[in-house]
């Protein structure tokens, strides 16, 4: 917090004190709804914010000679929030993965039931894991490929800040049972609005260090950053147009009824997976895998061509999430054919990251932090290969409603998305905290192995259980009658759910270990390498290009 | 600023552009021509497939697409063909009786087979995988029924539902006689031992006062000899069957706050012969019992 000017604590101050009253205008206005619960939630955390301001109130503003250093504090404080907020999302989805097979863990009756928790996992490891992965490391890779420091210390603290207060009012409001029932979209239109705020300083972050880079060319994982937050921003906005019954309730309803909205809410949410779990994870890899290989991309002409492709072809695809329904059939064929010519951009993108280790495969046998992000290249090519052939009619009409969706997805999510994040922040903390190396290479493995070995379980239960269930609802005999009743499919899934549990768990052991080596990593006391190459902007006096 | 000059790249041989950022170089790899490949093929994939199928939109129509093919229709046509194929058979069930289909066994090899499924999707919920019920829904492939067993009845049962929205419902109601004040603590224990002695053929000659609460306030309904009755939908309480349990606290809890179970009425949600097959499978279930 002492990195703040005297200025800019004095507007940190005045934000949490206009939450606070927020807070307070909900908790005495939402008496009687859930509203007020989080009115309370907003008041202990303007409140907090307001101390730690308060405690350094009188610090003198930062030396001039900080200026000359990039800005890394809200990226180590985004590493640590998103570890933490992996383990509890992923913690609640092994939880759900249990509640689904053995329906008696729900252990605090409507608060923990789930339909309830379900979502505390799926916006825990998207947006508190993810989400905060993607702000710290941009905001690294940001300063580093622009060679200029964030222009305040504002505004990323704001977005790191209000992005997490966004979470916790999102977690907190499911158990409370604040939904709009939208998936990936469930926060009602008071977290929505706060949303859109840290959002357009988001970008406004990004735009502004650009305009002050100085490398003439803006780095391609810039690109997909940018595309990520623009579009993220166009998406939440649009699915999220509703009116709250009043001010002092925490129900809203759409502006969209009926097939229109099903429409909005999936190109939403497929393009949440396009832009969020997509493009922002692969500027993450644009970055940390060349650098962690030491090697150029393999074709910097092919990332930009993957990205406008990536870019273009996914705002078709999010149709092909109502196949066979009351969309019209149009729309469906546009989704299809989008869906499976964005192979072709997807996969050059796999291809482009697998190719740029070529030189480095030694490095990637003998590293795992490496071999995460190369393990989350072939996930990619997997995943996207999966999804377009999935969005052929045909096949959706087997896949659809199945389990089969819910191991596609993790595909992507385990396979790609949390590797590639994994592998990137382990090469970020020795970074960030000025260390040599982690604090432990066998626990890296460790984790490598355990979340290998996680996915695989979980993806494998998941396709066998998609398609036994989907064969079984459309299995006929000579009657032409149904050959199995529903209860029958649910009879069939249960070891694979059981064996999810397992892949799960897997999975969260690795994310746990993880968490407790980048702790022990920060605590770590050793001595700094005399011949690590200075990492400052190109304003600094000393600065030299190369670093991390 | 220092911008290096292009070098060659030594593992790949090829130049990079001199673009350099925090390290990493711009290798000047050309795309390769399988990308450009993979992008026609897909292009060309996308607009012939726009122009089969029905695709763009215009202002208030959109292309139909030359295959002249749309969901709706498709769908009608295949649930029109399924219907043709089954009919040789629903019609037989619609129409013949129940007691001559159930003699029949290739109509009950059907019945095996599909009343399984009908009734795995609507029915074992509540009471179970063969039908042995569960704690509040009754055992109806060992038990007596409570409303009579031929296979009509069974079928009037699952159409009209018991308590049920129906017009027709069947309706029944045990009345809460220790709640509502008619019978005291000490009668209503009297009358459950009364009717755990009967069930178990113990003696009850030295209970009389058990036999008289009994002979005044439940016999209307359940009969002199406690057998039950199916005019009132009224369970036999000698025989080891119980919907809400046997115990004594599970049978003092009944005659104390009463019994109103619901069965949903099935007519308008199954089809004709969906109901009579179900009436089919449970009259199986009763003879060929698990």
């Amino acid at each position: 917090m002492s990195s703040l000017t005297r200025d800019e604590r004095a507007l940190s101050s005045l934000l949490f004190l206009v939450l606070t009253g927020f807070g307070f205008a909900f908790a005495i206005g939402g008496r009687g709804d859930p509203l007020a619960a989080h009115g309370w939630i907003m008041i202990l955390f303007g409140l907090a914010g307001l101390f730690m301001m308060l405690r350094v109130w009188s610090a003198p503003n930062p030396p001039q000679s900080s200026y000359d250093e990039y800005f890394d504090a809200p990226t180590k404080a985004g590493i640590i929030l998103a570890l933490v907020w992996g383990v509890i999302g992923m913690a609640v989805g092994a939880w759900v993965a249990l509640l689904l097979a053995y329906p008696d863990f729900n252990l605090a009756g409507p608060w923990t039931s789930f339909g309830r928790i379900r979502p505390i996992h799926t916006s825990g490891v998207i947006f508190g894991f993810g989400g905060n992965a993607l702000i710290a490391t941009s905001f690294h890779v940001l300063q580093r490929t622009s060679r200029a420091r964030i222009p305040d210390q504002f505004s990323p603290w704001f977005v790191l800040v209000g992005y997490n207060l966004f979470c916790v009012l999102a977690a907190s409001g499911y158990v409370l049972g604040i939904t709009q029932s939208k998936e990936y979209a469930e926060p009602e239109w008071y977290a929505d609005i706060l949303l859109v705020l840290v959002w357009v300083a988001y970008f406004l972050i990004y735009i502004r260090t650009l305009m002050r880079r100085k490398e003439p060319h803006i780095y391609v994982a810039n690109w997909y950053y940018m595309a990520f937050i623009l579009v993220v921003a166009m998406l939440h906005i649009v699915n999220n147009l509703a009116v709250p019954i009043s001010l002092t309730q925490a129900k809203s309803y759409s502006l969209f009824s009926g097939v229109q909205d099903a429409m909005t809410q999936w190109w939403y949410g497929h393009n949440a997976v396009a832009f969020f779990l997509t493009a922002g994870f692969l500027g993450m890899m644009y970055y940390y895998l060349p650098k962690r290989a030491e090697r150029p991309i393999f074709s910097y002409r092919l990332s930009i061509i993957s990205f406008w492709g990536i870019t273009f072809m996914y705002m078709w695809a999010g149709s092909h999430h109502l196949h066979y329904t009351a969309l019209p059939h149009w729309v469906q064929t546009l989704g299809m054919v989008f869906s499976v010519v964005l192979l072709i951009p997807s996969w050059a993108s796999a291809g482009n990251a697998l190719l740029t280790l070529n030189g480095a495969w030694h490095k990637v046998r003998d590293d795992a932090v490496l071999r995460f992000m190369m393990l989350a290249a072939i996930f990619y090519a997997i995943t996207t290969l999966e999804g377009s052939f999935m969005a052929i009619r045909p096949v959706n009409s087997l896949s659809h409603y199945t389990d089969w969706t819910i191991g596609h997805v993790h595909a992507g999510a385990l396979g790609w998305v949390a590797m590639i994040t994994f592998g990137s922040l382990y090469a970020l903390v020795p970074w960030m905290w000025k260390k040599s190396q982690l604090y432990s290479k066998a626990l890296v493995e460790v984790h490598f192995w355990l979340a290998l070995s996680g996915t695989l379980v979980y993806v494998f239960a998941m396709w066998n259980s998609g398609v036994i269930q989907g064969l079984m609802w459309r299995t006929y005999d000579e009657s032409g009658t149904l050959t199995y009743s529903f209860l029958e499919s649910l009879v069939a899934m249960h070891p694979y759910y059981v064996a999810r549990t397992i892949g799960g768990t897997l999975f969260l052991l690795g994310a746990i270990v993880a968490l407790y080596n980048v702790l022990m990593t920060i605590r770590m006391v050793e001595r700094t390498s005399e011949n690590v190459a200075p990492d400052l902007p190109a304003t600094a006096p000393q600065a030299v290009p190369a670093g991390e | 600023m220092s911008a290096p000059a292009p070098d060659r790249d030594p593992v790949t041989g090829r130049l990079t552009t001199g673009h350099e950022w925090n390290g990493i170089k711009e290798l000047g790899t050309p795309v390769p021509r399988i990308v450009f490949i993979g992008l026609t093929l897909g292009a060309l994939y996308l607009i012939v497939w726009t122009i089969l199928m029905p695709a763009w939109p215009g202002i208030n129509s959109y292309t139909r697409g030359l295959l002249g093919i749309d969901q709706r229709t498709s769908v009608e046509a295949r649930v029109a063909l399924a219907r043709l194929e089954r009919a040789e058979w629903t019609q037989r069930i619609e129409t013949e009786p129940l007691a001559t289909l159930a003699s029949d066994p290739q109509v009950m090899n059907l019945v095996k087979g599909y009343g399984k499924t009908l009734f795995g999707d609507n029915c074992q919920a509540c009471h179970g995988g063969k039908g042995v019920g569960n704690s509040g829904f009754p055992n109806i492939s060992q038990a007596p029924l409570m409303w009579g067993d031929d296979l009509d009845t069974i079928h009037e049962t699952i159409r009209v539902g018991i308590n049920a929205a129906h017009p027709e419902t069947r309706f029944s109601q045990m009345l809460a006689f220790g709640r509502d004040g008619m019978l005291g603590r000490s009668d209503i224990l009297a009358v459950t031992d009364y009717l755990l002695a009967l069930g178990s053929g113990a003696s009850v000659d030295d209970m009389t006062h058990g036999a008289e609460v009994f002979a005044f306030n439940c016999a209307s309904c359940h009969g002199d000899n406690a057998r039950g009755s199916v005019d009132f939908g009224a369970p036999d309480l000698v025989d080891d069957h119980w919907i809400y349990g046997g115990y004594r606290q599970a049978v003092f809890n009944s005659i104390f706050t009463g019994r109103a179970g619901h069965m949903p009425s099935w007519e308008g949600r199954l089809s004709k012969a969906d109901l009579r097959i179900l009436a089919l499978y449970v009259g199986w279930l009763r003879e060929n019992q698990p």
